[in-house]
This record gives structure tokens, sequence and C-alpha cells, in this order.
């Protein structure tokens, strides 16, 4: 998109009916590394690509914590991405303390909606430069994904990936959405290393520093996987095939890909 | 006329309104607003903030106990003016979930606002819409921090509530008091129940053998028999009482109903006017 007189403000709506500002915001999304969020029956799994800005440099950190039930996964400004997380953390504390309950991954992601939709139509305020792939472990509902974007939709997934050459892990995901239901989690992270593998450029791979797998489900708090405790899952898909997935295919038997539910 | 009492017994404030007729501005009160908010002082409608100091219509004991299958709670029906019996057909023990029973003593007014506040968490509830209900141990959260918060306020909602529920087969019984001290027990007894009926419902629960012992027959025994001594020993209570059942099929309040007395040993009585 080229620069033209109706993208100066938040509140200046196109000829064609387009806010700029928010397609500029969506723009600083796509420019961040990618992040990979999938889920089955049990499970959710966010996977991210963690860049450094040169080899002396340590890679920047996209997985965060927001409750023992709920973990974010980032592409975008970072420095958004920390008030909005801190917003999130101060939600979720807040749902425990007046009633015993973790918050509802629906709820939080509803609020953030709100909140993002907020800088979207009052002058002066700026949208936020992040999207947020959220996974949360709710009691009564089980496992659910939701991406936040700045435009402040807010949708629930099976499988999704944002950040730059997102769409190649889009089509990987797509392929396979369908196994995901009933696999255990090992094979889900797999699966979602596959996706994280194909937004990578030509001459790198995936290593212990750069990759970083985040994982919650029933009975099973959020946790992050980095560093040396990748090896297993790294090897296993140096290795090739996922044995342990029911529905595993070979690269030669590609089903069709299929629209995804989004519900 | 003045109709604020808490203008009574001080001299009237200095801005000139013969006749009350509109909120005048008091001196004190251009503060900001958040200290409005936590100070509790800075009105501009000429009269002094003032607090529950006691309660003026109320309910006597509540009383709660576990038993086999779920909880059962007991109120009678009256709310008394001080010392007149004054209203008879006063309901203390509120459904708030088809799940979760509310019982409570205390100040009634502070009982309907806090009916009100809980329907108000309910309609939140049902408006998101997404499959998550509030079980009673959540309901029992924000009503002891909504206690606790008023009692740090220096106005308390001046009740004793009782809270018991179900919730995926698990029982729910607690109290929580006007200083918003939480407490859960398998039997719990507010205002003179906690002094007559408390020993009689762990008596019993102590002989046979805890709550998974007591049938809801039973329950109903122990129950009746609580509140027979207690019409026979609290001054504000009366013989016209409801029972509350809650189970994993739901909440069902009984009608009213009375307990059989014995008042014959008042013939033998001398003194007090006989």
């Amino acid at each position: 998109m080229f620069r033209n007189q109706y993208d100066n403000d938040i509140s200046t709506w196109s000829p064609q009916g387009r806010l700029h500002q928010i397609e500029y915001a969506l723009e600083a999304v796509k420019q961040g590394s990618a992040s990979v969020g999938l889920r089955s029956n049990t499970h959710v799994v966010l996977l991210a690509l963690k860049r450094s800005s040169g080899e002396l440099a340590s890679h920047q950190q996209k997985l965060f914590r927001i409750d023992n039930h709920m973990g974010i996964a980032i592409a975008g400004l970072v420095s958004d991405a920390r008030v909005l997380s801190n917003f999130m953390r101060t939600e979720c504390m807040k749902s425990k303390m007046m009633y015993d309950r973790p918050m509802p991954g629906s709820r939080l992601v509803s609020l953030i909606g709100d909140k993002a939709q907020a800088n979207t139509q009052n002058y002066g305020r700026r949208p936020y430069g992040v999207g947020l792939l959220v996974g949360s472990y709710d009691e009564d509902t089980g496992p659910h994904l939701y991406e936040c974007l700045p435009n402040a939709n807010c949708l629930e997934y099976f499988a999704v990936s944002i950040g730059a050459k997102s769409q190649s892990a889009k089509t990987y995901l797509e392929k396979f959405a369908k196994d995901f239901g009933d696999i255990d989690v090992d094979a889900l992270i797999l699966h979602g290393l596959h996706a994280l593998r194909e937004t990578l450029q030509q001459d790198k791979e995936l290593n212990l520093k750069n990759c970083s797998i985040g994982v919650v489900g029933k009975d099973h708090d959020w946790e992050i996987i980095e560093g040396d405790r990748l090896k297993a899952y790294l090897d296993q898909l140096e290795s090739g095939s996922s044995s342990t997935s029911t529905g595993g295919a070979a690269a030669e038997e590609l089903p069709q890909g299929e629209a995804m539910d989004t519900e | 006329m003045d109709h604020f009492p808490t203008n009574w017994g001080n001299p009237r404030s200095e801005e000139v309104d013969s006749y009350n007729t509109y909120p005048v501005a008091s001196h004190i009160g251009n503060v900001p607003h958040s200290v409005r908010q936590i100070a509790g002082y800075g009105h501009t409608n000429g009269h002094p903030t003032s607090h529950t100091q006691s309660p003026v219509v109320t309910g006597t004991s509540v009383l709660g106990l576990k038993y086999k299958g779920g909880v059962m709670m007991a109120a009678d029906n009256l709310a008394s003016y001080g010392s007149l019996a004054r209203f008879r057909d006063i309901e203390r023990l509120h459904k708030v979930t088809d799940f979760t029973v509310l019982g409570a003593s205390g100040d009634m007014s502070d009982f309907q606002y806090v009916k009100h506040l809980l329907d108000s968490q309910m309609i939140k509830e049902y408006n998101a819409d997404d499959g998550h209900t509030l079980a009673t141990h959540n309901i029992y959260e924000y009503l002891w921090r909504v206690m606790y918060n008023r009692r740090s306020k220096m106005n308390p909602l001046w009740n004793t509530f009782v809270l018991g529920g179900v919730n995926k087969g698990e029982s729910f019984l607690g109290a929580i008091d006007l200083k918003g001290t939480p407490y859960q027990s398998a039997s719990i007894a507010t205002g003179f129940g906690s002094h007559l009926a408390q020993p009689i419902l762990r008596k019993e629960l102590e002989q046979r053998g805890g709550e998974n012992n007591i049938t809801e027959e039973q329950a109903v025994e122990i129950l009746k028999k609580s509140m027979k001594v207690l019409w026979y020993r609290d001054a504000r209570s009366m013989n016209k009482f409801q029972l509350a059942k809650i189970t994993s099929e739901g909440v069902t309040i009984s009608e009213s109903m009375s307990v059989e007395t014995e008042w014959g040993f008042a013939e033998n009585i001398r003194g007090y006017g006989a």
C-alpha cells in the first residue's frame, strides 16, 4: 500500500471504506517473526521463531505465561505485547480473587478486543502493533486457541499462524488440521514444528536457540519448552515422520486442503 | 424539615438554604475524585456521610447441614423490628442459581441489597453465554470479598450469610459474617443458632460419623429439632420456617412449616404475671 491523504490518523476513513492506520498496524504484525498455534481435544500448543539482532545478542522472547492455564505467543511490537500481557495477567488475577476460578479464555479475549477497539476509534491514539495467539485450557470447556489482532478481531481457531511467512505455516496446518483432534501432545508439538519450519528462510533451520514451544492442557499447566529441552523434539523433527500420530501422513499423500472451522 | 438524621443535633451549615430545598456544597466538598472514593468524604450534598451503626429490620438464625446427597438449610419466616415481630412471611432462604441457596440473618435491607448484587453477577454471567456458570464456591468468594471490603470501609453489610450448594457432585456449605470472615463446615448456624443449634448439629454429625451417614430424612429431623429448640429459647424467632434442599438435581425450597411444641409446663410457673 502506498501513502495517501487518508492515512494520517485513525479517525479518518478512506473513500474505499478503509482505516489505513489499522492496516499499517497489521503490517507490523506481519513483519514480526512467525508464531504458530494449534490445538487438539486436550491441549493447546504455541510455537514461535525467536529472532536475534546479531551473533552476540540474545533471542527475543516470544512466549509469555499469563496464568497457570493460559499463555500467549506474540508477533510484532514487543513493548505493546508487554502492555497487553500485563492487562491479561491482571484480569486473570482479578477472576481468581473475586470468583476463585481461572479466567475463561473467551472472556479475556473479548476484553482484549474491547481494549484494542478503543484505540481504533479515539483520535490521537494508535492501534496496538502486536498480534497475539492466546492458548488457554478452561475447566468446563476444554482447550481453546484464539488470535487477537490490532484490528480488534479476536477469533477462535483450531490452528493458526501469524508473522513473517506465516502463510507457509498455514498451508501446512490446513493440510493436517483434521488430524489434530485426538493425537497426543508430543504429536501435536511435532506438527507445530513442521509448520514452524515452513516459515524459515532458505538457509536457516530450527535450533535450540531460535525456537520456543508453549504447552497448556488437561492436567498440564502452561509450560515453556526452550533451550536444551527442545533437543528431543528437534531430533524427532529431523528424523522425518511423526510416528506416534495416528494420522501422520508422509509428504506424498497430502490430502486436499480444507477450510478451517473457526468455532 | 431536615430529613438527614446525621444533621440532627448539629448546628445548621453556614450556607443559607432556609428550607433545605437543594443540596448545598459543603466546605470540604472540593477534593479530588480519587480522594473522595477512598476517604469517603467530599460530598457536595450538604450532609456528612453516615455509616450503618446498627441493623433495623432483622432476621434471626439460619441453619445449614451437609448430608448424603447434598446440603439442607433452614430459616424462619420472621423479620423483627427490634422486639416487634413485624414481618411474618419473609423468605430468608434465597435461590441464587439452580444449585445455590443463600440464607440471610441480620439486617434485611442489606440482604435485599446483596440479592441485587448477586442478581447483577448472574446477569453478567448469563450475558457472557460461553458455557461457564458461577458455582457455589465462586459466589462464596465474591460475597466474602464484598463483605470484607465493606467492613474495611467501616460500613458493614450487617448480615451473617449462609451459602449452600452442590457443584459436580461436591457439596458446599459456608458462612460469611459482617466482618467478612468466611467459614466452611459440614454444619453452620448463625445468630442464636450458633449457641443453641450448632452443638446439636455437631453432635449428630459426630455420632453418625460424618455427613455421608446422614440421610435426607435424618437431616430434616435434625434441622427440625434445632428449629424447635430455637423457637423455645430464641425470643426473636417464630414457629414458621422453611427448609431448603440442594442436591445434584437442583434446589427445592419447601413451603412454610411448624414444629409441635409443648407449653403445658407453663401452667406450673409462679411469678411473671401468674
